[in-house]
């Protein structure tokens, strides 16, 4: 019974979950903002009832999403107290002020012009009102700068000194702290992927829809939109993953370490990337492989015969410097994590890529098989997403703060498991009903398809759109 | 001034800044089963916060994350300690702020009905909560000596403390009721300054019975002046508001609330969580605040962006300035 109750534990399901419950909706707000913004500016600019349409349509999915999105960030931000009261007092001094900067640079600002942006339509003139959807994108990636500022000092903590006095870590240099390397290439895959994420949601929406032959004014267009969206996104997010892998392996080798199953160092043809492979739970022992000779080398250095840090060795080390301890994350969940999310990545551009071509010069592909395939592209591009994260999250562990705080001793002291247990409850039970409600909901959205948006003026050829009231 | 001095001030204006605006809109949540007699109604009242209600609890995530960025300890002591109150703080402004956008998604009647059911019990909840909060840290609870909050959750529910708790409440309610009855017209607008007397009046005498306590118990200097700036201008709203003086009844509500915060910072300062139980292990300004540079780093952002924001939230204030009546709600396509 004790065991259940054991207060880091829970505290540590109930942070996994809860993060990954809000990040199922933070993507599509960045992405999505960003597509409203595209298309209103196109009818902005045309007057054409259809970009009109596109825009509102994928505005109310926005924004059925978007009130999760808020929603559980409260949820994360307060966490940290109260799950997690001593990390909170020995990093505060660092790692609260971007946090604060994130509150006052950008939540006020997308809260503040989302609610300009919904409500604004025949309030504001066109122009600002066109603003307004920019400033809640810019202000959605802006957040997405700072938090990920905030959890690159996780991996890879700089700009700080520690005060043995207080015992804890203290800023020295915010620039140094906003400019971490884990930072800067973590931000622009981050971001590169939620764009992946919306651009498979568009490609699902538009599928759906022309696999009826219906609403094709309209949702040929998405359909191309979303497409080249996603081999965009999807050949940066590659692009910065790389850099991210660098960066990572320079950080905290361990994790590149446990990604690949690697337990000796191995070096040029031996660091091999293995696609796929069959072993014993723990990874330790190999029964079944498939591998690429030299991958591993390349992604971890862009060299051919670079050398590749194991997991043994890495242990030894940091045994050495750290004390006696297990210093290797779960390996099948880093190794299986890591796969997966490239995987998935390499499929949507596949399958985007595939879809240009099946569509090139106004074609529609008749075959039901194409559509159901395009209708995955949500899903999916979403699981890639969240296991990234759970492979970087879970791949960092046993450490909080990578080399200066672990996990165990960051948990509140006075939080009982009973506590926690009741909160992890909780949070279930809501989150899940409103899992259920969101998802009919969106796919209602997406069902009702693009909204009329009435006739156009017989003087200036517009259209002009209605008020919005709840 | 020193820079963990000036901190604490602007917390309590974040906070501030939070109970002004957030507290009328729990008002109008509340407010929702008293004045909406049918469906336009309701979905006038929900309409008057609609372009609102998410910058004005953006405020508590700001002051939640001010608190942890200049005083970690504090916030990690306060967030960790009131653990459960927290909680049902998290779960009803979950329920609360997804009905707002969920509620007009589906036509019948019975799936309204369950989001109206949440914006009132999602409104009530925090604002009976946080005056829980704050009158508990006010108050002082048992702290070890690694500041580690030692209570349980029921020690949290003392009188004073629930009476706080029902003070801000009553507030809310008449400070949202107030502003209703600024931004509708016809009937509503009428019942609302109807409701607005009425829990005026109640507040009144609890948040005088709540403020002479805290005084004698706890009272410095500035308390005094703020806590009778608070009942001088609560007793003028309420003035106001039976004389049908809509702005003036809701400039003098928004000057209590903010008073009544101001009064309970000052009632705690140099303090910002003192001990019950042995004065050694109070957490204070000092001891509590980040390094000065951290400081010095948030001080320049705050001077940079608060009045920006200030600006541009007085703008969408400004944009939705309009009375929401019904007709326009009868109007519009749904
Ligand atoms: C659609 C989603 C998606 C796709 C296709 C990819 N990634 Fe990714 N990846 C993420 C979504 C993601 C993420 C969820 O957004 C993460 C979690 C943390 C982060 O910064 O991004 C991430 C983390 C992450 C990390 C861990 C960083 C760390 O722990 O510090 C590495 C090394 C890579 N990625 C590398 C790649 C490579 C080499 C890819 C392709 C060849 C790739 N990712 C495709
Ligand atoms: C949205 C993407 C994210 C996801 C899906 C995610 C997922 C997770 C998971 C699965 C865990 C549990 C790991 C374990 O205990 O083994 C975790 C822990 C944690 N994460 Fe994240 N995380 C994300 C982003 C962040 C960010 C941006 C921060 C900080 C700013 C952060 C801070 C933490 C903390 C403090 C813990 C708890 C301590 C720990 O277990 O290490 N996470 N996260
Ligand atoms: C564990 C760490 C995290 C914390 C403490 C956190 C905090 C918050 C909070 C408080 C909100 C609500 C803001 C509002 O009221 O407008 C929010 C929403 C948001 N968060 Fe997070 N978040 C976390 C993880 C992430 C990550 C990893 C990202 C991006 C990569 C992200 C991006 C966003 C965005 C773009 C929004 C606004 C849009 C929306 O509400 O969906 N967050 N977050």
């Amino acid at each position: 019974m004790n065991e259940l109750l054991d207060p880091l534990l829970l505290s540590r399901w109930q942070f996994g979950l809860t993060t990954i419950y809000h990040f199922l909706f933070v993507p599509l707000t960045i992405g999505l903002a960003s597509t409203a913004a595209v298309f209103q500016t196109a009818w902005y600019r045309t007057g054409k009832a259809e970009y009109l349409r596109i825009t509102r349509f994928f505005g109310s999915i926005f924004l059925i999403n978007f009130a999760m999105g808020v929603v559980t960030g409260i949820v994360q931000e307060f966490q940290f107290g109260m799950n997690w009261s001593e990390y909170s007092r020995f990093v505060g001094d660092v790692f609260g002020a971007p946090l604060a900067l994130e509150g006052l640079l950008a939540f006020f600002f997308e809260a503040t012009f989302i609610g300009l942006w919904i409500f604004g339509w025949d309030k504001l003139p066109r122009g600002l009102h066109l603003a307004t959807i920019w400033a809640t994108a810019i202000g959605s990636i802006m957040s997405a700068y700072f938090i990920i500022a905030a959890n690159a000092f996780m991996q890879n903590p700089v700009g700080y000194e520690l005060n043995t006095e207080k015992g804890r870590a203290e800023l020295v240099d915010i620039w140094a702290l906003l400019t971490n390397p884990v930072a800067v290439a973590a931000f622009p895959h981050t971001i590169a992927a939620s764009f992946m994420v919306a651009a498979g949601l568009i490609i699902s929406a538009a599928a759906w829809h022309l696999a009826r032959n219906q609403h094709l004014d309209t949702m040929r267009t998405a359909l191309k939109f979303g497409l080249w969206t996603m081999v965009v996104a999807g050949a940066l997010t590659t692009l910065f993953g790389d850099q991210l892998s660098l960066a990572m392996v320079e950080t905290q080798p361990m994790k590149m370490a446990a990604a690949e199953a690697t337990y000796d160092t191995v070096c040029g043809a031996d660091a091999s990337f293995s696609l796929f492979t069959l072993g014993t739970p723990d990874g330790s022992t190999e029964l079944f492989s498939i591998r690429v000779p030299y991958l591993l080398s390349f992604l971890s250095t862009h060299t051919f015969d670079g050398c590749v840090e194991g997991i043994n060795d890495l242990q030894a080390q940091y045994t050495e410097l750290y004390g006696p301890g297990d210093y290797a994350p779960i390996i099948w969940v880093t190794y299986w994590a890591f796969r997966w999310m490239i995987g998935l990545g390499m499929l949507h551009v596949f399958i985007a890529v595939v879809g240009l071509w099946l569509t090139r010069r106004g074609r529609m592909p008749r075959h039901p098989l194409v559509w159901k395939a395009a209708i995955w592209s949500f899903p999916l591009s979403l699981a890639a997403m969240i296991v990234g994260w759970v492979f970087t999250e879970m791949g960092r562990q046993p450490w909080i703060v990578f080399s200066l705080m672990p996990t165990e001793s960051a948990v509140s002291p006075n939080v009982s498991g009973l506590e926690v247990l009741i909160s992890l409850v909780a949070f279930t039970l809501i989150y899940g009903v409103l899992a259920v409600v969101e998802v009919r909901l969106v796919i209602r959205a997406i069902r009702s398809g693009p909204p009329e948006v009435g006739e156009p003026d017989p003087e200036t050829g517009r259209v002009e759109p209605a008020t919005t009231v709840y | 001034m020193d820079l963990p001095v000036l901190w604490f001030w602007i917390v309590a204006f974040l906070f501030v800044g939070y109970f002004v605006l957030d507290g009328f809109d729990f008002g109008v949540g509340m407010s929702l089963p008293l004045l909406g007699r049918d469906e336009t109604d309701r979905r006038v009242l929900i309409n008057t916060i609609g372009p609102v209600w998410d910058l004005n609890e953006t405020w508590v995530i700001v002051a939640g994350a001010s608190l942890f960025a200049a005083f970690p300890e504090w916030y990690a002591t306060l967030f960790s300690g009131f653990y459960l109150p927290l909680l049902l703080i998290l779960l009803a402004l979950i329920a609360r702020g997804v009905s707002f956008e969920y509620r007009h998604q589906r036509p019948e009647a019975a799936w309204k009905r369950r989001f109206d059911g949440m914006i009132t019990v999602g409104s009530a909840v925090p604002a009976l909560l946080w005056g829980v909060a704050f009158a508990n840290i006010v108050q002082g609870v048992p702290l070890d000596a690694g500041h580690n909050y030692t209570g349980s959750v029921v020690d949290l529910l003392n009188p004073y403390a629930l009476l706080g708790g029902v003070t801000t409440l009553l507030l809310f309610l008449t400070h949202g009721a107030v502003f209703v009855s600024l931004k509708t017209e016809g009937e509503l607008r009428q019942r609302a300054r109807l409701l607005a007397t009425r829990a005026g009046a109640v507040t009144v005498v609890v948040a005088a019975t709540f403020l002479l306590w805290t005084g004698l118990a706890f009272g410095t200097a500035w308390f005094w002046v703020f806590a009778l700036v608070a009942a001088v201008a609560l007793v003028g709203g309420w003035l106001a508001n039976a004389r049908a003086a809509e702005r003036t009844a809701f400039t003098l509500l928004t000057i209590t609330v903010a008073s009544v915060v101001l009064a309970l910072f000052s009632a705690l300062f140099p303090e910002v969580m003192p001990a019950s139980n042995d004065s050694a292990n109070s957490l204070t300004i000092a001891n509590a605040s980040s390094s000065t540079y951290t400081l010095t780093v948030m001080s320049w952002t705050a001077l940079i962006f608060l009045p920006l924001v200030l600006v541009y939230q007085g703008w969408t204030y400004w944009v939705f300035r309009k009375r929401v009546s019904r007709a326009s709600i009868d109007a519009a396509a749904h």
